[in-house]
């Protein structure tokens, strides 16, 4: 049973690898064959750095998953202290609700959704290029936004309601143990939440391409456009290079998780707090005995 | 000391959580909401934004599509389950170590490109690709498989696969062990344990997985354009064609719509289902 369950594991495992290594395999054959190796060469690589939209493709992936992490997390982290804070379930559940949206709904729903919006206004303010970096980055932040939220909001529930507390009573502003106390605690959170969109807006390219103008390509969107003419292995290359990018970036964030100790010495912190709170409270159960 | 009472935990004023939360409301209305709208807004008008039935009307041409799009995702979402679950379970009984190392191996391919990933499928199985090379080589006769509908099926298995076994492993790696050691002392034998106690238990992991297969599936248009051939015409496809060109923005619009719709109704049956399940299990 046990061998069973271990070949089943395997040849899953085995059959989702496959295609994979073909294709990095094939990346660096000597023709544009597909299907039979024959030889070894990094022409389709020399190939793919002579052309200047590959690098421009990159960059502009790149800018836009950084800046558009960076603004869902800005947004999404002041939006999850606000949800934690707000008393009002109703609002809280439906705001709640409508930000999941984009997470239920199908890529492709979201991105035309965006664009007949975008092509609506830009209409109506008569610009020529309706689409472009700022439509691509505003549809980027809003699929990301469920994703912020969804990592940091639970940070909040699980943080000890007396913590804020505790820190005021020592002598903290609302602000400073914000800063001191809350967001120390809500930071993994914030941290796996940005990593994730991060990656989401990478990857996508069903959205992008609904909302992208021709004047700012990413490389999904190259990739795309690249597959829909004949097929030649300076794609493959391409894929190649991602692959092994996205593998040097995980094994990355392993390891400095492996090493980072960060999360056992907040542990330690938040423990010594509630030891702190949980002697103010019995000093106060002992004040009316 | 006994346990006090504890202190309602002191809020800051309410305004400051509508502070922080505005940026993100104005977002959602703006950039969720209003989107939705004009979705239906273009779904019922037409070029000159006068009211009109006449998409709505448009979309009997677009039957076959629906249903073959419908059946295709509904038979890859039961044969990802089919898959997918066993390998959770087979998964669910390794060592923590390697029950870690597995589900990072499943879950690695998912970084990688959409595109990439059908393409590498396709490269393989085209009629001049890996595959038939191989078997050409054995001396075999090759096979026609791209542009057959067990293709487009096979790639929407393979590019979502993961998304089905995740949810369903994390359930079933945190079930409560005693519960099958309870059935077996009982009398239950393997198969009926699984039946009757692992599998109503891990309802939530299987509704959250074939949801998470469902709605690509049903949605996309890089696995039929490619695997298809350019033979076969998923909504997702009919969908893209029609926001090629603003003249038939309108149509594609209300396609999209009846899709959204459907879609609800197919997670509201499931939720339906799965609760009932739950009331007979606890």
């Amino acid at each position: 049973m046990k061998i069973l369950s271990k070949t089943y594991i395997a040849l899953i495992l085995a059959i989702m690898y496959i295609p994979i290594l073909v294709l990095m395999l094939f990346s660096f054959n000597s023709t544009n064959n597909t299907g039979v190796f024959t030889g070894f060469s990094f022409y389709w690589y020399q190939e793919l750095f002579r052309s200047a939209e590959t690098f421009a493709a990159l960059k502009n992936t790149l800018i836009l998953a950084v800046s558009s992490a960076v603004t869902a997390t800005l947004i999404g982290t002041a939006a999850s202290l606000g949800l934690h804070r707000m008393r009002s379930k109703f609002l809280r559940g439906t705001i709640t609700s409508l930000t999941n949206i984009p997470m239920m709904n199908p890529d492709i729903v979201t991105g035309i959704s965006m664009m007949l919006l975008f092509v609506f206004v830009g209409t109506r303010l008569g610009s020529t290029e309706k689409l472009n970096f700022w439509t691509l980055l505003i549809a980027h932040v809003t699929f990301n936004l469920p994703y912020v939220i969804l990592n940091v909001t639970p940070k909040f529930r699980q943080m000890d309601k007396h913590l804020p507390e505790a820190a005021q009573d020592l002598g903290c502003t609302p602000v400073q143990s914000f800063f001191k106390v809350e967001l120390p605690c809500i930071m993994p959170g914030i941290v796996t939440g940005f990593i994730m969109a991060f990656t989401l807006s990478l990857d996508d390219f069903v959205i992008s391409y609904f909302c992208s103008g021709s004047d700012f390509q990413t490389l999904p969107i190259l990739i795309y456009s690249m597959t829909k003419k004949e097929v030649k292995p300076d794609i493959y290359a391409l894929s190649t290079l991602m692959i092994i990018a996205i593998l040097a970036l995980l094994i990355l964030s392993n390891l400095s998780n492996g090493r980072d100790d960060g999360l056992a010495r907040l542990h330690n912190w938040r423990s010594r707090v509630r030891e702190k709170v949980q002697t103010r409270r019995e000093a106060k159960g002992g004040g009316a005995k | 000391m006994t346990a006090s009472k504890k202190p309602p935990a002191r809020r800051l004023s309410s305004p400051f959580a509508y502070v922080a939360a505005s940026p993100h409301i104005v977002w959602t209305v703006l950039f969720i909401v209003a989107p939705l709208i004009f979705v239906l807004y273009y779904a019922f008008t037409d070029a000159s934004g006068a009211f009109t039935w006449d998409n709505i009307m448009a979309l009997g041409d677009h039957t076959e599509t629906f249903t073959l799009s419908f059946s295709m995702s509904v038979v890859a979402t039961v044969l990802c389950l089919l898959i997918g679950y066993p390998l959770a379970y087979c998964i669910a009984k390794l060592s923590p170590r390697a029950q870690k190392i597995i589900m990072l191996l499943l879950m690695l391919p998912m970084w990688m490109n959409l595109l990439i990933r059908t393409y590498s499928m396709m490269a393989i199985l085209d009629d001049g690709g890996f595959l038939n090379n191989f078997l050409m080589m054995l001396g075999l006769e090759p096979v026609h498989i791209v542009g057959t509908a067990p293709a487009v099926v096979f790639g929407m298995v393979y590019n979502f696969l993961p998304y089905m076994i995740l949810p369903i492993h994390s359930v079933i790696s945190k079930m409560d062990k005693r519960y099958i050691e309870a059935a077996n002392d009982l009398g239950c034998n393997n198969v009926q344990t699984l039946f009757r106690v692992v599998l109503p238990l891990s309802a939530s992991g299987i509704i959250s997985g074939v949801t998470m297969v469902f709605v690509p599936s049903i949605s996309t248009f890089y696995i039929s354009q490619k695997l298809g051939g350019g033979t076969f015409d998923l909504i997702g496809d009919t969908i893209e064609r029609q926001f090629q060109n603003p003249v038939t923005y309108n149509v594609g619009a209300s396609i999209s719509l009846v899709m959204m719709i459907l879609i609800l109704i197919s997670m509201a049956i499931m939720n339906r289902f799965s609760d009932d399940e739950g009331t007979v299990i606890v």
